[in-house]
Order: structure tokens, then sequence, then C-alpha cells
């Protein structure tokens, strides 16, 4: 093949010589402003070595003149944070919960740590505005199964319920249908009766039986006439709202197999100021007791 | 030694040579002293493989791909730190083969999302996400409560862990099948199994029929609750 | 057929305004790059529209459909695969046959037969690797999803493909190695090299198609970046750098700005690229030590991307007049301009300071898309533009107008396509980390889901653009070799 130096017209270049399939090359220089600017890379990249950690051994590494750690950073970080927020935590943690309250300032920094925090920990479970799930109850209500005075919630929230925790709030309700403690026609007379507490269903002969079931087996829990009662868990039966719905297949289903959901304990997680701002943020939400 | 580059050019052996060369410096120098240096995984009480139920679900997290849009591996950052935890350590992913730390949050991390729902809550969300969560992108993957789980290959799951370097004992391995049932039914007495594989939680299957949903929320419910971090030293994780 | 196909390429020589000096007496070997022309064309369209239905299913989840082959886990590993190793590779392998054979003048080397074996080899890999995904078997590491068997598969092709390649470029009769070539080989040892190293794996059994991976958590991820960077730095980019040395001077007519600039950058290249990975693991659990070289590794790859950048449009000067007549090189060179913003880009990414805002967001994503989309999806269609009425024997390309309609309607699918992404991942980046005034996090998680959802959708459409442009583009080249207006002189023509 033919390798000759050729000018280039345009830009008055030399070329390499070579040719492949027609393609050339011009023999310019490297750009300065390229050249300068990786070597300025390298330089820097140098320093940078230097002051952080960087070049490894067998068995170490040099851990830069600046002695920095990632880890360490990351720990004053969150110390400072805490720090900061100190100033107005420390207030919430050690004024009595009720006092709190009745602090516009106060609440208003409980209210914004009660927000977030309710919302990347409770919300997947209670809904954004604690409007509850199937299963999972109704925040924003004056119903409470276990009772909404701040510190019925402070306790709920940091023991939970049925959540494993030693403190945790407990309470079982019978297994009648799969332990056989009652028989189907019997459970379902009960639910018949069940749904007149609440007015979905009209008195009647099987609702009779019913009550008669219900006055042997469930009041103790759910008290005397299905209004229910705090100290066991069990809840009201003669609101509008359920925790697993009010159709008599729901109803059926509950008396049959209860499902007894479970709420974390949340003081693994959170630390007391939170969880005190929760039980204030989930105090106001609409249902509150005073 | 300075080769011209014309010399190179010629010789295309010569320039394999040399890219092959040019190539392995820099693998080489990171990723050696990464398996040399002690302190890259530090020295944590708790971290323990994973029981049989816990590493079927494992798998099956692998195989949906969940690695897509979540992450394991709380970063080094205050802000990380403040909404999922502590942040990862290295030790916490020794056992995982493979690493699923992810590149991507479409949804929050998982590294520490053991223990912070129920397994109601988990059956559920991975039935219908939206149903829990409305504003949630999350696949439904409710095919995976009406698939049986296979448990055929489970005892070779464990024994091919260990050659890969997860430390199961001989016991461990002739027991997986036994163990994976008793924490997949929710009734079991898991005294044995709590034993060997301390904090793990049992799923709410049904007695001799686990499905691969039970594997998967059994996964979930181990993920960061392992180490214990009382036993760690600041000074002794820097690296 | 052959020997009409040297002489349609001694034509377009000419066109292309150079004198070829010397009859050639090889004959090329031009049906394998028939065949992953056809196969690029076909991967295009699938892998984007895999991407569409992913992008809808981020959109609006329900297009998930609730089957377990169709969820978004399974689906993306589809669309990942399809677009870098089934487009992307089909491409490369066409492109780099091709232009090993003219550089070399030396007919490709090995028989027919071998060269078959490569290429339903490589598309029988790729349709088994995607029916794995979907059917449920993944490593779970990106871009490294194939299981242990069809990782061994993959590497007998790819052993043929590094003979055959290498073996005509020991063959040639040009005294010297085209700079393209230096790219490829680069491209498939390195490629040979990370899935060896990655892919290690042990089998529950031969009969099983699951394996552990043989490295765990740090030193997994720390191999598993190693390898997913490099795949981008040797496949996405050293490859089509390759590709792109040879059809832009072709398209140009005119010779590469500076051999000495593709030496300096070249060596500087595929040595530093390898020691970039750990910036896809700042402030994880990986030791301090390896993040401080990714990062100082990435800044100083800056020069060394630029390079390619430089010599891919300075090639142009005395020539730039032809971008107005010939729309096959605006792609060529609008692809030069993305790899040079996405190469500037990818250093910023790499500070640890901006990538703690970054990682984990939609920004990556974006930074993904305009190195996908705009580079190795732009400098492919300029290249496929050029070849496949070489390839056919045909007169040119059968409508120059369509052609325009593919550029704009692609240019503004990619536009739509990284700004809403910027927007939605700094946006993400920013809420993760807002406090308000009392020092709390300010922002849920399930807000920041709901805040990108818009940006989600623009993102949808700016794919859907882009995918049209693509149907475009293969309607336009089936005409070319189909359609009577392009056929070449009756002495000639006919099969
Ligand atoms: C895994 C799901 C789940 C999460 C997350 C959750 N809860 Fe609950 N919560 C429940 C269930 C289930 C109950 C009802 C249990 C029962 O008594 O049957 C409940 C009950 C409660 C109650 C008592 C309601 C009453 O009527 O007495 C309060 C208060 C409460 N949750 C607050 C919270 C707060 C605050 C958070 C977040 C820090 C939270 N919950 C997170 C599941 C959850
Ligand atoms: C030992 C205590 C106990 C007894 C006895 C008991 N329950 Fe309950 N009941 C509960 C508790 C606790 C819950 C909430 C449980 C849950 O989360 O599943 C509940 C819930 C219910 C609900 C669902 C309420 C809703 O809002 O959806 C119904 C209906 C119900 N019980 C009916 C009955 C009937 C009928 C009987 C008697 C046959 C009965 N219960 C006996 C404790 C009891
Ligand atoms: C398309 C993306 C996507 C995929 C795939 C996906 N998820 Fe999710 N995931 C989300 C989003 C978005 C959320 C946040 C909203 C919510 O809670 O549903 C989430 C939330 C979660 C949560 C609750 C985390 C928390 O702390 O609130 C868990 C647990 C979870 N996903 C598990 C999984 C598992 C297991 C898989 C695979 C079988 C999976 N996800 C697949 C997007 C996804
Ligand atoms: C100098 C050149 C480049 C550098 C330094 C660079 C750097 C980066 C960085 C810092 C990330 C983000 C990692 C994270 O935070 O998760 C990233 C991601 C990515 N880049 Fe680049 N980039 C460069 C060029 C390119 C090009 C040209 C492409 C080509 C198409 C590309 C494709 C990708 C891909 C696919 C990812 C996503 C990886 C993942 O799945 O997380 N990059 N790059
Ligand atoms: C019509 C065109 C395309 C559309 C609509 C599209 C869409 C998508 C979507 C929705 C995702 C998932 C993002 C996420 O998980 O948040 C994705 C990921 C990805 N796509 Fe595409 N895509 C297109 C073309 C391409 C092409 C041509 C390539 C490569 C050549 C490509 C390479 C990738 C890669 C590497 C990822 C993974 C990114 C990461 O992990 O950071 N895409 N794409
Ligand atoms: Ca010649
Ligand atoms: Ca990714
Ligand atoms: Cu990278």
């Amino acid at each position: 093949m033919p390798t000759k130096i050729e000018k280039d017209a345009f830009s008055g270049r030399d070329t390499t010589g070579h040719e492949w399939d027609g393609l050339k090359e011009l023999n310019n220089p490297l750009p300065s402003w390229w050249f300068w600017t990786f070597v300025a890379t390298v330089v820097w990249s140098i320093g940078f070595c230097i002051v952080y950690p960087s070049v490894p051994g067998i068995s170490g590494y040099f851990g830069g003149i600046w002695g920095y750690s990632t880890r360490d950073a990351v720990t004053a970080d969150v110390a400072a944070l805490a720090a900061q927020r100190a100033q107005v935590l420390d207030k919430i943690k050690d004024v009595p919960i009720e006092k709190v309250r009745q602090d516009p300032t106060l609440m208003a920094v409980a209210n914004t740590a009660g927000r977030i925090a309710f919302a990347n920990n409770c919300q997947p479970c209670h809904g954004a505005g604690g409007e509850g799930r199937p299963g999972y109850p109704v925040l924003a209500s004056d119903r409470w199964i276990w009772g909404g005075k701040l510190a019925d919630l402070q306790q709920t929230i940091t023991f939970g319920i049925r959540s494993g925790h030693a403190e945790a709030r407990q309470s079982q309700m019978l297994r009648f249908g799969v332990d056989g403690v009652l028989k189907p026609e019997e459970i379902a007379s009960a639910a018949d009766y069940v749904m007149t507490l609440y007015g979905k269903a009209q008195p009647s002969p099987a609702a009779a039986k019913g009550q008669a079931i219900f006055a042997e087996n469930c009041v103790a829990c759910h008290g005397d006439s299905g209004e229910g009662k705090r100290e066991v868990g069990g809840p009201s039966l003669k609101g509008a709202v359920h925790l697993y719905g009010d159709t008599r297949e729901a109803v059926i289903a509950q008396i049959t197999n209860p499902r007894m959901g479970v709420m974390p304990n949340w003081n693994a997680r959170l630390d007391a100021a939170t969880i005190k701002a929760l039980a204030l943020y989930v105090h106001a939400l609409g249902g509150g007791e005073n | 030694m300075f080769i011209r580059q014309e010399t190179v050019e010629k010789n295309a052996i010569l320039m394999v040579v040399l890219t092959l060369i040019a190539i392995s410096v820099g693998g080489i120098i990171e990723i050696i002293p990464n398996f040399t240096i002690e302190t890259t995984i530090e020295k944590v009480k708790g971290v323990r493989p994973y029981s049989p139920l816990e590493l079927a679900g494992r798998d099956i997290y692998v195989r949906e791909g969940c690695y897509v849009c979540h992450s394991q591996q709380i970063r080094a950052l205050k802000d990380e730190v403040e909404r999922y935890g502590h942040y990862s350590l290295a030790a916490e992913s020794m056992y995982d083969h493979p690493f699923q730390w992810g590149s991507k949050r479409i949804g929050p991390d998982l590294a520490r999302v053991g223990g912070k729902y129920s397994n109601d809550w988990h059956y559920g969300h991975l039935d219908h996400p939206q149903a829990l969560v409305p504003e949630s992108l999350m696949p439904r993957y409710a095919f995976l409560a009406e698939t049986p789980l296979d448990t055929t290959m489970i005892g070779r799951k464990l024994r091919v862990s260990r050659v890969v370097g997860v430390p199961y004992t001989d016991e461990q391995i002739a027991d997986a099948k036994k163990d994976l049932l008793t924490q997949a039914d929710a009734a079991a007495d898991n005294e044995a199994l709590l034993k060997r594989y301390p904090k793990a939680v049992q799923a709410s299957g049904k007695a001799g029929e686990p499905t691969e949903m039970d594997a998967l929320v059994a996964y979930l419910q181990v993920l960061g609750t392992m180490a214990d971090f009382g036993s760690v030293e600041p000074a002794k994780i820097r690296r | 057929m052959e020997e009409r196909l040297v002489m349609s390429d001694i034509t377009m020589g000419a066109m292309a305004g150079h004198a070829v000096p010397h009859a050639r007496a090889v004959v090329y070997n031009d049906n394998v790059i028939r065949k992953f022309t056809i196969a690029t064309m076909f991967w295009a369209a699938v892998a984007m529209l895999v991407g569409v239905v992913l992008a809808l299913q981020l959109c609006w989840p329900a297009f998930n459909l609730g089957f377990s082959f169709t969820n978004f886990g399974r689906l993306r590993p589809v669309h990942t695969s399809g677009a870098i190793f089934a487009f992307g590779g089909s491409a490369l392998f066409a492109t780099s046959f091709y232009i090993v054979q003219r550089t070399c003048r030396a007919r490709l080397w090995g028989g027919e037969a071998l060269h078959n074996f490569i290429f339903w080899g490589y598309q029988t890999f790729i349709v088994m690797a995607a029916l794995s995904y979907v059917m449920g078997y993944s490593r779970g590491q990106e871009y490294s999803e194939p299981e242990w068997h069809l990782t061994i598969f993959l590497v007998i092709i790819w052993v043929a493909y590094a003979i055959v390649f290498i073996g005509t470029v020991l063959m040639r009769e040009e005294p010297h190695i085209y700079v393209s070539n230096w790219f490829f080989m680069a491209f498939i040892l390195t490629v040979a090299v990370l899935v060896l190293g990655n892919n290690a794996a042990v089998p529950l059994s031969m009969y099983s198609a699951k394996g552990y991976t043989a490295y765990s958590g740090v030193t997994n991820a720390l191999i598993q970046w190693w390898y997913g960077h490099n795949a981008v730095g040797f496949f996405l980019t050293a490859a089509f750098l390759g590709m792109m040395y040879y059809f832009i001077p072709k398209q140009a007519g005119r010779p590469v700005y500076s051999y000495r600039l593709s030496v300096v950058h070249f060596w500087s290249l595929v040595f530093m690229y390898i020691w970039a990975g750990p910036h896809h693991l700042h402030y994880t659990a990986l030791p301090d030590w390896t993040q401080t070289l990714g990062m100082v590794f990435s800044i100083m790859l800056w020069m060394p991307s630029w390079g390619g950048m430089i010599n891919g449009l300075m090639t142009l000067s005395g020539a730039w007049d032809k971008l107005r007549t010939d729309p096959g090189l605006r792609f060529s060179v609008t692809a030069v301009g993305f790899y040079g913003m996405s190469t500037f880009e990818g250093p910023v990414m790499s500070i640890r300071s901006v990538n703690a805002l970054a990682h984990y967001t939609d920004w990556v994503v974006g930074h993904v898309h305009s190195g996908a989309l705009g580079w190795v999806a732009f400098i492919t269609f300029g290249a496929m533009y050029y070849l496949v009425p070489v390839l056919w024997n045909r007169k040119g390309m059968y409508s120059h107008k369509l052609m325009a309609w593919h550029y704009w309607i692609a240019t503004l699918g990619i536009v739509l396509y990284i700004t809403a992404l910027w927007v939605a991942g700094i946006m993400q980046g920013l809420m993760w980390r807002a406090y308000d005034q009392f020092g709390f996090l300010q922002y849920s998680f399930s807000e920041s889901v709901n805040a990108v959802h818009p940006y989600y959708v623009i993102r949808m459409v700016g794919g859907l653009c882009f995918l049209t442009g693509t149907l475009i583009m293969i309607y336009n080249l089936i005409m070319t070799v189909h359609s009577s207006t392009t056929e070449r002189q009756p002495a000639v023509a006919g099969e």
C-alpha cells in the first residue's frame, strides 16, 4: 500500500501517510486546552488522594492526611442534627404530654415531628390522614379500641398491640368457629344479632337466638350491648366504622377465625420524644379524647 | 520501557497483550485489597446465615427483580440514617450471594424493613400494594400466594451456599426442610428453629403447605434485624 | 453476490469523495453482516417497545397486568439486555465485521459456518436470556442477569467472536491497524474478562438453572460495578467509538482530525475506565479508599472521553455543509454531541457530594438514556443509514424526508426523556434530604413518589417519540432494500 504523507487542502495539515479503505488521518497535535485540562485533572486527583483515604496495600490502606472517614463524618452530622433538634425536642421530652398540648409553640414542633414520623411509619397501615384500611383502624375518628386519651395513645404506640413486646396490649378473641366453640348455625345467628347492633339488619328470630349466644360468649369483651370494652381491647360493635367490614360474611369470618391484627411496637425504631410527638399528632387527627 | 505506538500498531498480538495489561491494573489494585484488608468486613455480633425459609424467600426476591426498585443499602448520610436507620455495614450482607444493594429507589430502601410492619401487612401489600398505599408504583404479586414453594432443593441450597462461603453446619443442612416447614407455619413450635436461627420470624402460612409468599415475607421480616449494634465500636469500623 | 458488493463498496468510496487507488482482490464476506443488520433493527424495535411498556408501568402500575411474567421486575432486564446486548451488540457485530474487513483489506477470518455459529449462537443467547428473565431466572445483578448455563454459552460465542475478529486483524494487508480496530479489540477482550470475572457462580446442580454467585456482599458489589461500569465503558463507549471512527470520516469524506489524539485518548481511556467502577458505590459499605479511587479516576476520565468527541466533531471541519444534505451524518454528529454531554455529566455525578444527591434517583436513569439514546442509538442509526444501501447494493436511502422525520422526532424524544428525568431525579434527591425549620425531615417517601408522576408521563411520551422514530427508520430501511426506486443500474441488479 502506498504510504505517503499528503497535505490536506482544507486545513493545510499533513496526513500521517496511512490509508485504510479511503480513510486517512491528519497529524494534528493534541489540542492544548485538552492536554492541559487533562493534566489539571491528574494533578487534582493526586492531591485528592493525598488528603483522603486512597492507596491500598495488602493489609491496610493510606488513610489520607486529613484523617477523613465517611462514617466519622456521618456520626458527627447526626449528632449535630440531634443537638439542633434537642433544643425543641428536649422540651417535649421533659414536659408532661398534657402540658405540651396546651403550649402552642411546643405543639407546633410536635406536629411537624409527628407528621413526618406518621407519614414514614404509620401511613402504610392507617392511611395518610389516619383514615384507616380494612384491618387497620381509623385514627381520625372518636371510636377507639384501646382508648383515645394522650396517655392511651402513647402507650399503644410505644409497645404496640400483639407486637410480641412484653408490655404490648394483648387481647385474643376466641376462634369460635375454627376451634369448634360454636357451630356454624350459631355463628350465623350471632352475626345476625351483631348486625342489628349497627342497624344493618332488623330484629328477627335468628337474631334473637344470636343475642343469647352473644350474651354467653361475647359480652366479656364487647360489653353487654356490644358497646366495646377498652380494658380488654374489645372493639365496639355498634358504630358505623368497622375494622373488617360490616357485611354478614365479614362478621361470620371474624367470629369463625378472628384476624387479630398486629400493631408493631415503635420503641425499637423511634425515640421517646418522637413517639410523644406521634401521640399528640394522632390525638389531633380528629378523635383525641381528654 | 517505552514502546512506540508505531510498533504496537503493526503488531496485533502486542496490541492485545498491552491492552490486557492496561485493563488489568486498575481491577487488581482495587479488588484484591478488598479481600485481604481485614477491616473491610466489620466484626459485628448477630449476623447469621439465612434460615432455609428466608433463603428461599431471598431467591424469590432475586427472581422477581425487587432490586430494580428497592435498594438494600443505607448510605452513610444523615438523611438516610434518619429515614431508614443505621447505615448499612459490610458485615450485614456478608452472606448475601448475590448482594442486593440495588442502584435505584423507585420504592424505599428495604435494608431495615424487618419488623417495621406485621406479617399481615406484607401479605396484603404484596397482594395489592395500591389497596394499602394508593400512590404505590409497585406491581401486584398476588400470584406468589397461590404458588406452592418448591422445597425440594432446600438442602442443596444450603450446601451450595456453604461451598461459596456461608458457614452452615451439617446439622443445619440436614434439618433444612424441617426448619423451613416450621418457620412457614405460624402455629408450629419454633424453639429449635430460634436456637439455630435467632430472630427468625414465623410466616403466617398453613402447616405443610408453604407458599412463595410465606418465604418472601419471612425474608423481608429478617432484613436489618440481625446485626447487634450494641457490639459495634465506632473506632473499629472506620475504613 | 459478494463480488457485486465489493464493486458497490468501491463506488461508495468514490461517492464519499475518495479515489480508491487500487483494485481490490479481496472478496469480503458480508452475509453475516447483513444478518446482524437485520437483527439490529429487530432488537431496536423490541427493546424500545419494552422500554415504553416499562415507562407506562411506572406511570400506571395497572399495566403490570398482575401476571408474574409481565411485571416490572422481570421485564426491566429484558429491556436493558435487549437494548444493550441485543440491539447494541448486534449493531457492533455488524459494524465491527464490516469495518475490520475494509480497514484490514482482508476477508473475515474463518468460514461461513463459524460466522453463522456466531450469529445464530448470539441470537439464541439473547432469546434464551430474555425468556429466562420473564420465566423467573435471574442472577440478580444488573446487566449481568443470565444464569450460569447461559453465561457459559455466551463465553463460547464470545471466544469465537474474538478469534474471528483478531484473526482478521492478523491476516490484514494493511501494515497498520486502524484506530477503529484498536477500540473493537479492547472491547472484545475486556468484555470477556469482565464476564468471566463477574459471573463466577456455583450452580445448585448440573440440572438446575439456578446458581449462587461466588462472591458476597461488599466484594460482590465491587466486582459487580467493576463489571457494570466497564460494560458501559467498553460495550457502550469504546466499541461505539470504533464505529464512529469509521463512519464519521466516511460520511464526511474527511480525514480523522488527529491521529495523535487517537493514540493518547485510546490508551488513557482503556487504562482509566477500569478504575472508575466504585463511583456506583459512594457512601455505601465499600471502604472509603476504594470510593476515592473510583471518584478520581472518573474525573481523570473526562478528557480521555472527550478525545473521542473532539476527533469526531473536528473531523467535520471542512465538511459541515454535508449536514444539510446527509441526514445520516446528522445522526452521527448529534451522537457525538450527546456522547460529549454524557461523558461530562458522568464525571460530575462521580463527585462524591454530587453523587450523594444523584444516586438512587432518576437522574441516573436520565444520564443513562442521554448516553443510550443520544449516543449509542444515534451513532448506530447513522451507521445503519450508511450501511444498508451498501450492503444491499442500493443507490441510496429510500426517503431522505423520512430520515429527517426520524431525526427530529427522535431528538424530541430524547429531549423530553432526559429533561423530565433531570427534574424528577434532582427533585427526588432534594426531597429525600429536605429538612424543615425545626430540623425534621420534610417529606415522606411516598410524597416523592407522587411528585415524580408527571415527569414519568413526560418520559413515557418521549420514549414513544423515540420508538416511533425507530419504526420510521425500519420502514425506510425495508423500502430501501425492496423498493424499485432505489435500484442500481440493471447490469448489477437482480437476484
Ligand atoms: C403493620 C401495620 C401498622 C403500622 C405500621 C401501624 N399500625 Fe397502628 N395499628 C395497627 C393495627 C392492626 C391496629 C389495631 C389492632 C387491634 O387492636 O386489633 C392498630 C392500632 C393503632 C392504635 C389504636 C387504635 C385504637 O382504636 O385504639 C393507634 C393509636 C395506632 N395504631 C397508631 C399508630 C401509629 C402512630 C403508628 C406509626 C408510628 C402506627 N399505628 C403504625 C397496625 C399498624
Ligand atoms: C377474648 C375477647 C373477645 C371475645 C370473647 C369476643 N371478641 Fe370479638 N373481638 C375481640 C377483639 C380483640 C377484636 C379486634 C380483633 C382483631 O383485630 O381481629 C374483636 C373484633 C370483633 C369483630 C370485628 C369488629 C370490627 O370492627 O370489624 C366482631 C364482629 C366481633 N369481634 C364479634 C364477636 C362476637 C360475635 C363474639 C362472640 C361470639 C366475640 N366477638 C367475642 C375480642 C373478643
Ligand atoms: C415498580 C417498582 C417496584 C417493584 C418491582 C417492587 N416494589 Fe416494593 N415498593 C415500590 C414502591 C413505589 C413502594 C412505596 C409505596 C408502597 O409502600 O407500596 C414500595 C414499597 C415496598 C415495601 C414497603 C417498604 C416501606 O418501608 O414502606 C416493601 C416491603 C416492598 N415494597 C417489597 C417489595 C418486594 C418484596 C418486591 C418484589 C417481590 C417489590 N417490593 C417490588 C415499588 C416497587
Ligand atoms: C466519563 C464517562 C462517564 C462517567 C464518569 C460516568 C459516571 C456515571 C455515574 C457516576 C453514574 C451513577 C452511578 C450511581 O449513582 O448510581 C453512572 C451511571 C450510569 N452510566 Fe455513566 N458515566 C459516564 C459515561 C457514560 C456513558 C457514555 C454511558 C452510555 C451509554 C453511561 C451509562 C451509564 C449507565 C447504564 C449507568 C447506570 C448504572 C446503574 O444501573 O446504576 N455512562 N455513570
Ligand atoms: C424508546 C426508548 C426507551 C425507553 C422508553 C426506555 C425506557 C426505560 C425505562 C422506563 C427504564 C427503567 C427506569 C427505571 O427503572 O427507573 C429504562 C432503563 C434502562 N434503559 Fe431504557 N429506554 C429506552 C431505550 C433504551 C436504549 C436504546 C438503551 C441502550 C442502548 C437503554 C438502556 C437502558 C438501561 C441501561 C437502563 C437501566 C438504567 C439504570 O439502571 O440506571 N434504553 N429504560
Ligand atoms: Ca488502501
Ligand atoms: Ca440501575
Ligand atoms: Cu459507571
